[in-house]
């Protein structure tokens, strides 16, 4: 009994600053120390998502991601630090969680969003966030929302844009599908690691699915529902778009859905996305013959042996800025995403070749290649 | 009559500006704004399946042809999927 009082009163002293709010009170505070949310992915997004909701006193917050934290995600991943690089990251977000408030429980799950645990998962919940990176995990994850009728704070981060919505929420909130019935190509799909991404931004967008989810378990203020948040960090504005209400017909969300508790875990995603549930790279293209193209090492062999060659670098300028072949010259090629794995220089080649350059040459693999086979010094980015 | 284009992630990409004015017959709608976008752009192609285009802030359903009016905003959003 006594121990009970102690506790609150640590509650009240914890959570003060929330509780006079009057649009708050104990009342909000109580509910929130009473849900459950479940943050599906532990990098940009989830970083500020899992830490404010666990300050913020969410009862029970459950984390879930399979990756291994790079050091390249340090500048946005606030929740992880120097000492977690190479462990995972579901551990490394949980314990931070709960360095912050020992109060709440906290859940790591250390496995990937799947079609065979997407369900029981978000069902283990009253609230989901959507914190991944890929568009596989998004279709899934909102399909499981729609079946199992839970709200999703969706977030999106890429560059300097930023996108926040509520899906699932009510009888007319729409999902991911009612929207996007139609998922992009994967090629138009930006990844952090080719596009690049400012660290902030991600760090606004999960900051405001925290907010959204703490409205939507509190039944405080007005989600985001039927409405999409457009974040323009660089131009500092935000739009807020209205947006439709449910798709008649919508294959997850609607009566007449076809995807269902029972369907769920044997749809087909990566045939539906074209993508994997990670936000590795597009497959490469292949649209050169062999005899058009030679290895790193072969290359390297044959500007040592002094070869007479112009070593064309067809990225983005910033990219040749961070590190190119010594030599090579910078030339653009500026159409669809910059990547470095070797396809728009397979691009530019089939094109030289057809304009009458018989001698243009692909070097395999790009300069992720050239980094693993031919020059360790050369920077991985 | 005048139109303003506002492009979103992959689509400012595309059209390599992040809004542009697109001169319209009077009378026209939403779908002859796409037709003229798809002129100007020949790669918006490769998003307008996957994406949610909204007029004056609100959702335009892509297989409406709603009337347009002159200094109307036409925004075109992809979807984004980093995080
Ligand atoms: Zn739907």
């Amino acid at each position: 009994m006594l121990s009970e009082v102690v506790r609150l009163r640590a509650e009240i002293e914890r959570y003060s600053r929330q509780i006079v709010l009057p649009a708050f009170g104990v009342e909000a505070q109580a509910k929130l120390c009473g849900a459950a949310v479940l943050v599906v992915g532990a990098g940009g997004l989830g970083s500020p998502a899992a830490l404010y909701l666990a300050a913020a006193g969410v009862g029970r917050l459950g984390i879930v991601d399979c990756d291994a934290v790079e050091r390249s995600n340090l500048h946005r991943q606030v929740i992880h630090s120097e000492a977690a690089v190479g462990g995972h990251k579901a551990l490394s977000a949980a314990a931070a969680c709960r360095a912050v408030n020992s109060s709440i429980q906290v859940e790591a799950h250390c496995c990937r969003l799947a079609p065979g645990n997407a369900l029981e998962l978000v069902r283990g919940y009253d609230a989901v966030v959507d914190a991944s990176d890929n568009a596989f995990t998004r279709y899934l994850l909102s399909d499981a929302c729609a079946v199992a009728r839970r709200p999703l704070m969706s977030g999106a981060a890429l560059g300097t844009d930023g996108h926040l919505t509520v899906y699932c929420l009510g009888d007319d909130g729409p999902c991911h599908r009612c929207l996007f019935p139609e998922a992009p190509r994967p090629e138009a799909c930006g990844r952090c690691s080719d596009a690049g991404v400012l660290g902030p931004v991600p760090g606004i967008i999960g900051t405001l699915q925290a907010m959204e989810a703490v409205k939507v378990v509190t039944g405080v203020g007005r989600p985001l529902s039927r409405r999409l948040l457009m974040l323009d960090a660089l131009q500092g504005r935000m739009h807020t778009v209205k947006l439709r209400a449910k798709m008649v017909g919508c294959v997850a969300c609607s009566a007449a859905a076809t995807i269902t508790s029972a369907s769920l875990a044997s749809y087909d995603y990566a045939a539906f996305t074209g993508a994997q549930p990670n936000d590795a790279a597009p497959p490469q293209l292949h649209l050169l013959r062999d005899a058009e193209r030679l290895s790193p090492a072969a290359l390297r062999e044959r500007l040592e042996d002094g070869e007479e060659a112009v070593v064309v670098d067809v990225r983005p300028r910033n990219q040749f800025d961070i590190a190119h072949i010594p030599g090579s010259l910078s030339c653009p090629y500026d159409v669809g995403r910059p990547d470095q794995r070797g396809n728009d220089s397979q691009r530019v080649v089939a094109l030289l070749r057809e304009n009458g350059i018989g001698c243009a040459m692909d070097m395999v693999g790009g300069l992720q290649a050239w980094a693993a086979l031919a020059d360790p010094s050369f920077p991985a980015y | 009559m005048k139109v303003n284009v506002l492009f979103f992630a992959r689509s400012r990409e595309i059209a390599g500006v992040s809004e542009t004015v697109l001169e319209l017959k009077a009378g026209a709608t939403s779908q002859d704004l796409l037709e003229s976008l798809l002129r100007e752009y020949p790669l918006l192609k490769e998003i307008t399946g996957s994406c949610v285009l909204a007029l004056n802030q609100e959702y335009l359903a892509q297989d409406e042809a709603k009337a347009l009016r002159d200094g109307d905003e036409v925004a075109v959003i992809p979807p984004i999927s980093g995080g």
